[in-house]
């Protein structure tokens, strides 16, 4: 195989394993949105979900003498999902029941969220002792196991075999929110609540309800995210940091969507691509790298622009994004 | 079927709007949940440091004001004043509290600028530049026209950097939030290819410019040598009251000005605004010049007067809890003193603390976190109330 096949298929394996953790956080920043919150917080529950998940495999890893792959995964994961459901509860709390600006909300808990995530990822070695940095073999290990036969076929197997189970989760999880939201009677009664909370209500749908499930779920799927980042794609460590402006990233993926976790899954692999385009070019000086590592962001202004000036009303985000619903005001 | 009809469900409590609060009641309410959320941040500490809330506190107040040395013999308030603790402090208050000045006018509009760390860096990076080229000849004898041209340049670059979200969203109505945040890394990515066309070794860090010439280097304060001030009091005294300053500015111009009137009105309702005959579009792009400008002399102070040097984290994450700061004061400049003290007081309370028990410091940014919970949940109390139902019949 020339070697220019080769890099191209390495190319768009690295794009998959940049574009998950981007699916998990704009699939669960469109669920949040379709119930009228602005999640700016997802930033800060994509860190938590990781450090969750790295604490819960510490924790496992570090009081078994022969760690079993399963059980690491299984016990991660759930505090994973655990961590990220904390900090969505938060969020719902202030800003469905006590009716708080969501912008600033969501901002004070990505700060919290990234601040838990640094000083965890740092320090958590400390409170028991040890030194260096944290690296969780077995767990990240079974994350990364891929299906045994499938993943040796040349440029198939890498590039649609080669991934953790997490990465298909990501995949499936898009497509059922995508059925969710178009096809249940459930998903009709949410995309109500985020239109006009006052009709749903009328309607007799619980809207507080709504808005806490949306967000705690939309919340969890988003955290995710972050575990399969730190057990995945950096091998079950932890750099301050590191996990960078993907949150960011997600809720900006929300927008090219429209709405739909379906296109959600393409948006977040072309981002993947992008972000990770400036290793494949052959040649690069140092400062033309840092330009390409913009590509992301500059396609988002342009993306953003387009639809803005297009102003088509099915791509308009949902009516009541950002507002608190009080039933008494109506 | 009769019996369930009979059977009302209805909560023991409901919630109804307050019409408005007495002042005394409203500073209770923050007070408590300040106070409720000092207490859940020492506990916080406790479980994570072991140490015990008394000693916290003392550890709290030493990062901002400095060990009390009895044996000095210089007066109390003599001894934090001219410490170096204090002059940290107040210029990283000062730092916070430019950035919060500067997205003040944004969001009393309700544009959510989220770039303000773009724009300072933006600003902060074409400062670095004038310094970086004129530091020799000509420019070793005028030093102050370098600083002319730094501030110059920082300020016409925050004012790029604000004005060019701004212009789409008032021409095409953009999300200026996610343009603004996007604008933030673009301005990351320039600063680290600047830094590596300056400094082409590959090490990434710029280190510090003209070490020895100091030019483009805020000038230091002549304090009378009796007084033994800390040096650190001598390089951030022109920063601190550049800040000062500013404040007082942005408090006259949003309270007594017509523009600051202006944009309360397109925050409170465009339609309105439009109706009495106000340019919306005119008074975005004014209002987002104004801010980057600020940005840019942010970006300017922590260049000139603090680093003289440039890293991708010339805005030590401010750009975001600056946002919360001036939220927190409702907009208030003068108010913004006091919030910013409050998130700097403890944030760097709660480092010393992590970073004293060989912890790193982003403990600081868990006990902002939750002191913000708190105050923005008890923003709830002030503005409704609980009230018992009364059952009828």
């Amino acid at each position: 195989m020339p070697i220019i096949v080769t890099k191209i298929i390495a190319f768009l394996a690295a794009s998959v394993v940049q574009g998950i953790p981007l699916i998990y956080g704009s699939t669960g920043e469109i669920i949040t949105e379709k119930s009228g919150h602005l999640n700016l917080g997802i930033p800060g529950i994509m860190y938590m979900g990781g450090i969750s998940g790295i604490i819960g495999g510490y924790l496992y890893e570090h009081y078994t003498e022969n760690p079993i792959g399963i059980i690491a995964v299984l016990i991660s994961l759930f505090a994973s999902l655990f961590g990220s459901a904390i900090m969505a509860l938060i969020y719902s709390f202030l800003t469905v029941t006590l009716r708080a600006n969501q912008n600033v909300t969501g901002l004070a808990l990505t700060i919290f969220g990234v601040g838990v995530g640094n000083f965890f990822g740092g320090s958590l070695l400390k409170f028991f002792g040890e030194t260096g940095s944290i690296y969780l073999a077995a767990t990240s290990a079974a994350y990364r196991t891929t299906i045994p036969f499938l993943s040796k076929i040349p440029v198939v197997g890498t590039l649609l075999f080669s991934y953790g189970f997490l990465a298909y989760l990501a995949i499936i999880i898009a497509l059922l929110a995508s059925w969710f939201l178009n096809k249940t009677r459930y998903g009709l009664a949410l995309r109500a609540v985020g239109e006009s909370p006052a009709t749903a209500d009328a309607a007799g749908v619980n809207v507080t309800a709504y808005k806490y499930l949306a967000t705690l779920i939309g919340g969890m799927i988003a955290g995710l995210g972050g575990l399969y980042f730190v057990m995945d794609s950096t091998g079950g460590g932890w750099t301050n940091g590191g996990f960078g402006d993907k949150g960011w990233l997600a809720i900006a993926i929300v927008i090219f969507a429209l709405w739909k976790p379906k296109n959600s899954i393409l948006c977040s692999l072309i981002f993947g691509g992008l972000y990770i385009l400036c290793v494949y070019i052959p040649g690069l000086s140092a400062p033309m790298k840092e330009i390409i590592k913009m590509m992301p962001y500059l396609v988002t202004v342009a993306v953003l622009i387009f639809i803005s000036i297009r102003n088509k009303r099915e791509n308009m985000p949902p009516a009541s994004l950002g507002t608190s619903y009080f039933r008494e005001e109506r | 079927m009769m019996a369930k009809q009979n059977k009302i469900h209805e909560p023991p409590f409901h919630i109804v709007k307050r019409p408005a609060i007495a002042g005394w009641k409203s500073v209770l309410i923050r007070a408590i949940a300040i106070i409720a959320a000092l207490g859940v941040s020492s506990l916080v500490l406790l479980i994570l440091t072991k140490k015990s809330p008394l000693e916290a506190m003392k550890l709290v107040y030493e990062a901002s004001f400095g060990v009390y040395n009895k044996s000095i013999d210089k007066g109390f308030f003599a001894q934090i004043f001219t410490g170096r603790k204090f002059w940290a402090m107040l210029q990283e208050l000062c730092m916070l509290l430019v950035i919060a000045l500067a997205v003040t006018p944004a969001f009393k509009m309700k544009y959510w600028n989220l770039g303000a760390q773009g724009q300072v860096l933006f600003g902060g990076l074409c400062s670095v530049a004038v310094m970086f080229y004129l530091n020799n000849g000509f420019w070793a004898t005028h030093k102050w026209l370098v600083l002319v041209l730094m501030l110059i340049a920082a300020v016409v670059g925050g004012v790029i950097w604000a004005v060019i979200p701004a212009l789409f969203k008032a021409r095409w109505n953009t999300n200026e939030s996610l343009f603004t945040l996007m604008m933030n890394y673009i301005a990351i990515q320039l600063v680290s290819c600047m830094i590596n066309v300056w400094v082409p070794n590959g090490s990434q860090v710029m280190g510090v410019v003209n070490q020895n010439s100091k030019i483009g280097w805020m000038p230091a304060m002549v304090f009378p040598d009796a007084w033994g001030m800390h040096p650190s009091a001598k390089n951030y005294f022109f920063n601190i009251l550049i800040v000062l300053c500013l404040t007082v500015v942005m408090f006259v111009y949003l309270r007594y000005s017509k523009h600051g009137y202006e944009l309360s009105v397109v925050g409170e309702s465009v339609n309105t605004a439009n109706y009495i005959g106000i340019n919306v579009k005119k008074v975005i792009i004014r209002t987002l010049v104004f801010s980057g400008l600020l940005c840019g002399v942010s970006g300017f102070l922590l260049v000139s007067g603090t680093d003289h040097s440039i890293t991708t984290g010339l805005d030590r994450g401010y750009g975001f809890t600056a946002i919360i700061v001036a939220w927190l004061a409702k907009f208030n400049p003068l108010m913004m003193i006091l919030t910013s003290f409050l998130i700097v007081f403890l944030g760097k309370g709660a480092s010393d603390i992590a970073m004293n028990m060989g912890f790193n410091e982003s403990v600081g940014d868990i006990i902002t976190g939750i002191i913000i919970f708190f105050i923005i949940g008890c923003e709830f109390f002030i503005n409704y109330r609980i009230v018992k139902t009364h059952r009828e019949g």
